[in-house]
């Protein structure tokens, strides 16, 4: 392996240096057009607007930081501001939480494993506009579950969390991580299948009892891949939207109203593009900074040679 | 009271018979290596002996005991994997030591234990760097220092070797000769493919093929009295050379010949004399041919390997091909033709229909 690694060091940054040919930057242009306009061009207008004063219609006034003062003082933003912090740290949690346990019970070897697999995978492949019709139905008082153990004369169960305004994030959450864990399973499933399986022999001789080996040698090894699962995770916190709308409508009230709802209503509803801008940006602002330090170990930093 | 027992036993992988009704007793602190081609059940074999594969029928002793349904960390076994299987993001120390604590082995016990071994193998100065700080060869060194703190019975050593280059390969091979020697009454057992280690380690050699055990004995025996074909062959690098042809009739004494050379036998080359007209595949080593001044004429140089000590030289008649290992000062040159004279005391007989020593 030394040896390889000292041939190939001279000529890596010689390749680095190399000049790309003519041709392919000219096919790469439109696309860097695309970037250009579309994402950094409507990242900035919405940075702009978010200045402005702006109703119905964008004007380009200039209004200082006015609408971010009415913003911080606005119940319905700070709620779901709220909302969406205990929202993402519960479903993180429980994504990873679950996802692990059903990896490690995929990875005893058990039979029909491929028949589990699907199962658990199962609900990812549904939308969450799908996940909320359903999981709205469960809950529903007069029609899904609670209803069902009502006539079965369980009367003293209430299954009303989506409708009670103290639990409906829980109930949120309870519907996203039956979506969402399966993912984790999937990719955790993968790095366990990749742990040599002399380790594992070793750990027996050693006498390592299997829940030791899963927390002290194989749960440090999945580093990586949990890190993966994560940014996949909270890329769906940040943009969580279709699922509420579904489910709950962000009510009862507002009690589960989240920052994509707060901005996609002050747009198109109550015609308040300044404000909305501004949660916008605040939104693009958290998301940054949540994402810089991996941004920043991932593709920043040199790499260390192992 | 630290033998190894295996008695008929015999794995396999759903219905494929990897080890069929293989025993093989060992003495306590005996080195034996288990010898043979990729595929042929060495690692199955030393994973059934560890416990980390069942077995389907006999019996396993480890120090008279019937360990046959015993785990793995009770059956006073060590073991030291090809690729290392460290525990990773756990320095050195920890990863000796962590067997040890899950087994509540008091502190100063564990203390005294680790920093012995690391002694050792001199690694002391490495204890408290993780295994992805070290090169293979330290980290091989901790793997055998895992298996050591466990001051197990026996060890068992699944090509530790491999992975590391030959200068590497050569210290590590003679470190571990050192340990056993130390160890005294400590039994290993060692799964490997290089003969070189075979050979210099080994207190016995079993040499396996197709399920089986095809001849155990010393290093020397294997060498020089392989019990057949197969294990002349694979014994011995370069390849003893083989010649097929019959017992000459009417000849005094014993006599091989066939359409290219004779080669006139003491006696005591066979166990048993075969008959006249018995078809025979002769064995010699290239070590034992010399290069001139024989009867096997006719021959010519064919391709020269100089090796620096010595050199390896193929020469050709017809479609007669014999590699000889040659030490002189003056190189030697391709085309010359030679008369070669192979040592008949060092000569091996072969029945060519089932491949036996006769
Ligand atoms: N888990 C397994 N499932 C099915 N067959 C297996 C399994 N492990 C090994 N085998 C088969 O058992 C036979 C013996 O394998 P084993 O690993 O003991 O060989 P080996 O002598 O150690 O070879 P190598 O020198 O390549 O390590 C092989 O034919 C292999 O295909
Ligand atoms: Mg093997």
């Amino acid at each position: 392996m030394t040896t390889i690694a000292t041939t190939e060091e001279p000529t890596a940054p010689a390749r680095r240096r190399r000049r790309m040919p003519l041709a392919a930057a000219i096919a790469l242009v439109p696309a860097a057009i695309i970037v250009a306009v579309v994402y950094v061009g409507c990242m900035i207008w919405t940075v702009r607007l978010s200045f402005t004063s702006s109703r119905l219609l964008p004007n380009l006034d200039f209004v200082g930081f006015s609408q971010y003062e009415r913003l911080l003082s606005n119940t319905r933003f700070l709620t779901s501001v709220e909302n969406i912090v205990l929202f993402g740290v519960l479903f993180i949690a429980a994504c990873l939480v679950f996802g692990f346990l059903m990896a490690v019970f995929i990875d005893q070897r058990i039979r029909g494993e491929a028949l589990f697999r699907t199962i658990f995978l199962y609900p990812y492949s549904m939308s969450f506009i799908v996940t909320g019709l359903v999981w709205q139905w469960v809950l529903n008082p007069t029609l899904g579950v609670e209803d069902t153990l009502h006539k079965l004369g369980l009367t003293f169960i209430d299954v009303d969390w989506a409708v009670n305004r103290d639990t409906v994030v829980y109930a949120l959450v309870l519907a996203a991580v039956w979506h969402g864990a399966g993912l984790v399973m999937a990719i955790l499933l993968a790095g366990l299948r990749g742990v040599d399986a002399d380790l594992w022999k070793a750990a027996r001789v050693d006498g390592i009892p299997t829940w030791r080996v899963y927390t002290s040698i194989v749960l440090p090894l999945l580093g990586p891949m949990i890190v993966t699962a994560v940014v996949l995770l909270a890329i769906s916190v940040a943009r969580l939207y279709d699922l509420v709308v579904a489910m709950t409508g962000g009510g009862p009230g507002i009690a589960s109203d989240v920052p994509a709802k707060f901005v996609m209503d002050h747009l198109f509803e109550r015609s308040n593009i300044g404000l909305a801008t501004s949660a916008a940006t605040m939104m693009l602002i958290t998301v940054a900074i949540v994402l810089a330090p991996w941004v920043y170990a991932r593709y920043v930093r040199p790499q260390v040679p192992r | 009271m630290n033998g190894v027992n295996v008695k008929d036993v015999s794995v396999a992988f759903g219905a494929l018979k990897v080890i069929d009704g293989l025993s093989l007793d060992i003495a306590e602190g005996e080195f034996i290596v288990l010898l043979g081609p990729s595929g042929c059940g060495k690692s199955t074999l030393l994973n059934a002996i560890a416990g980390l594969l069942d077995v389907e029928e006999g019996k396993i002793l480890i120090g008279g005991r019937n360990v046959t349904w015993e785990e793995p960390k009770d059956r006073s076994i060590a073991m030291v994997f090809q690729s290392y299987a460290l525990y990773p993001r756990m320095s050195v120390r920890q990863n000796m030591s962590f067997g040890l604590k899950m087994a509540k082995t008091p502190r100063a016990d564990i203390e005294t234990r680790v920093t012995r071994a690391a002694e050792m193998l001199q690694i002391t100065h490495l204890l408290d760097r993780r295994p992805d700080q070290l090169s293979g060869g330290q980290r091989q060194r901790v793997a055998i220092g895992r298996a050591l703190v466990r001051d197990a019975a026996v060890f068992l050593f699944d090509e530790p070797l491999s992975n590391l280059d030959a200068q590497l390969r050569n210290e590590l091979r003679l470190e571990i000769k050192r340990l056993h020697m130390e160890l005294g009454s400590t039994t290993m057992i060692y799964v490997t493919h290089d003969q070189i280690e075979a050979m210099t380690l080994a207190d016995r050699i079993a040499v396996m093929k197709d399920r089986e055990i095809q001849q155990l004995g010393a290093p020397d025996e294997l060498y020089h009295r392989p019990a057949n074909l197969f294990v002349a062959g694979f014994v011995g690098s370069p390849k003893m050379n083989f010649l097929e042809g019959r017992i000459a009739a009417g000849a005094s004494g014993l006599m091989f010949e066939n359409d290219t050379v004779s080669l006139s036998l003491p006696d005591d080359v066979c166990a048993a004399p075969p008959a006249p007209g018995q078809a025979v595949t002769l064995g010699v080593r290239p070590e034992h041919i010399a290069l001139d001044g024989g009867t096997w004429d006719g021959f010519r140089v064919d391709i020269v390997e100089p090796l620096g000590a010595d050199a390896l030289v193929w020469a050709r008649r017809d479609r007669t091909s014999i590699q000889l290992r040659v030490t002189t000062d003056e190189p030697v040159k391709v085309g010359t033709p030679v008369a070669l004279a192979p040592d008949p005391r060092r000569a091996n007989l072969f029945d060519t229909e089932t491949g036996r020593r006769l």
